[in-house]
């Protein structure tokens, strides 16, 4: 489990792993899941489109998460942001099933960005996905105040002269990121996951904003270091224990505070 | 020149918004410490004006004055019905902090000096007993106080409120209201609360800002709430009853042109409990 071989995949994991869950603190309070399960999958034709021209994978999903980006803010200018999201989506799949035909090597490449091969990361993988996270991480703490207040209400925020709409392009550009630098070590599926279960069920555990996001960090990370372990233990795929492992978190997330809840009743009515 | 001696000059402002007109050179000045209703049926304008003050619309014409420029940093802001999220992992403290420094970089540390002005602003809205509990999870009332500390915190020299009456039950009004009227006294601030019914405001409010048509009949409340001046207003004849204390406005063309407005609100035009 701790095998030479394997330390790459454990550093590179855990860096992913961090970043999903701080970042993902905010998709959940914002109400963006759609749009952080829209532009992994829509930054996958990247990755194809950079292997047919020979280039860094990290180009083509830095582009098209780029293209993702423009494309639900600039759509959801006019209508709803969901549809937007969709549409984006839409076109990007799009543009993959025509790259994945051009390429004659694809059924592996895409089984393992759908899925993720963080078993496999070599030592050169890491620098890029290491600098791409820590940027996303570092902006993501020092806008803390203003997303949590524009997440809050945006018009609240707006007084306190934080602008709504640079605020949305500011964080769908940090979501691109730390998604286009995941995407290639733990997959589409499986940035989705982290960005979900953890913070969704740190929220419920705490009231502290801070805290929750911390919370959120250290779930995702257990998440994943239980993953990987369990993978290498009974050789099933790393991606059925995050999403299951994401989902749990969440379930029991859910229950700790129906029961706080009914406890406080308890207590009021008592 | 006009006297620019107030905090607010509103000075002949124009709005229209995507080809309709919302503002007809709405002209009036609020001098410190003023607590001034804002009056108008749903629709008559009343948010398009505070977002106007705020600088979040750019009138068409005319412009906002506030003494001593730097606009956001001198005006409070309570929005009209803001739903708060119950999942949101934030205390009524944490909010509050945030209309201290939401708009700074990095994490909200836990300074002691922070601490303090936290505590003692949810203290000054009577919010301490639940400072620990989620915003989400209060009760309307409650939220009107968290977010009335949000907006106060920094000491604005101007309060802008909309509709922030709406919803609450009777005990809750009359809570608030009496709340703003010793918190503007004591930090001698200067109040614009926007309502469609101004009897609630009657014990507490010194002048009103009366909207209808896009236009704004503004002064003393005895000056303006008669019937000559609210007839000229609305452009057809209205007549001002006083009851119990309370005071109705009735206009006498029910269906056709301005007096629509008011019919179809009739809270703000019959009040009696």
């Amino acid at each position: 489990m701790f095998a030479s071989f394997l330390v790459n995949t454990w550093i590179v994991a855990t860096i992913v792993a961090a970043t999903a869950g701080v970042v993902g603190f905010f998709v959940v309070l914002r109400g963006n899941s759609f749009a952080a399960h829209a532009l992994p999958l829509g930054t996958f034709p990247g990755a194809a489109a950079a292997s047919l021209l020979g280039v860094n994978p990290l180009f083509g999903l830095l582009t098209f998460s780029g293209l993702g980006v423009i494309g639900i803010s600039q759509l959801g200018k006019a209508g709803r942001p969901e549809i937007a999201t969709a549409l984006s989506l839409v076109m990007l799949l799009g543009l993959g099933a025509l790259f994945l035909s051009m390429s004659n090597e694809y059924s592996q490449a895409t089984y393992a960005l759908l899925f993720g091969e963080v078993l496999g990361v070599s030592s050169l993988d890491i620098v890029p996905v290491a600098v791409v996270s820590v940027v996303s991480l570092a902006l993501t703490t020092l806008l803390f105040r203003p997303l949590l207040l524009n997440a809050v209400s945006p018009e609240l925020a707006e007084a306190r002269s934080v602008p709504a709409g640079r605020t949305d392009i500011l964080f769908l550009g940090i979501l691109a990121l730390t998604t286009s630098a995941a995407v290639p070590v733990v997959g589409v599926l499986l940035v989705f996951s982290l960005t979900i279960g953890p913070p969704s069920a740190a929220r419920a555990l705490t009231n502290r904003p801070v805290g929750a996001m911390l919370l959120s960090a250290g779930l995702s990370l257990l998440t994943v270091w239980a993953s990987i372990a369990l993978a290498l233990l009974l050789g099933w795929p790393v991606g059925f224990f995050v999403g299951g492992l994401g989902a749990l978190a969440y379930g029991l997330g859910r229950v700790w505070m129906e029961w706080v809840r009914s406890r406080r009743c308890r207590a009021l009515s008592g | 020149m006009r006297e620019e001696s107030g905090v607010l000059a509103v000075q002949r402002v124009s709005v229209s918004l995507s080809g309709r007109r919302i503002l007809d050179e709405v002209d009036f000045a609020l001098h410190g410490g003023a607590f001034c209703g804002l009056i108008g049926a749903n629709g008559s304008g009343k948010t398009t004006l505070l977002r106007t003050i705020l600088g979040f619309v750019t009138p068409t014409s005319g412009r906002v004055v506030i003494d001593g420029g730097r606009r956001l940093a001198q005006i409070g802001y309570v929005p009209q019905k803001i739903v708060l999220d119950p999942a949101i992992p934030m205390r009524t403290r944490d909010l509050v902090g945030l209309g201290l420094d939401g708009h700074r970089l990095g994490l909200p540390l836990a300074a002691r000096a922070r601490r303090r002005l936290v505590d003692a602003m949810l203290e000054a809205v009577g919010a301490t007993s639940f400072a620990e509990q989620r915003v989400g999870e209060l009760s309307g009332g409650e939220q009107q106080r968290a977010l009335i500390a949000h907006a106060l915190i920094r000491r604005p020299r101007l309060l802008l409120l909309d509709e922030p009456l709406a919803n609450l039950d009777i005990r809750s009004i009359a809570a608030t209201v009496s709340l703003l009227r010793r918190l503007a006294l004591e930090y001698r601030m200067t109040v614009l609360l926007s309502t469609h019914d101004m009897n609630p405001l009657l014990p507490a409010m010194d002048c009103i800002v009366y909207l209808a048509n896009g236009r704004a009949a503004t002064g003393r409340t005895e000056d303006v709430v008669r019937g000559e001046v609210l007839s000229r207003l609305f452009g057809e004849h209205v007549d001002v009853i006083r009851v119990h204390g309370r005071i109705l406005v009735i206009a006498a063309g029910a269906g056709n042109g301005a007096s629509t407005d008011i019919e179809r609100n009739p809270e703000h035009v019959v009040q009696v409990p």
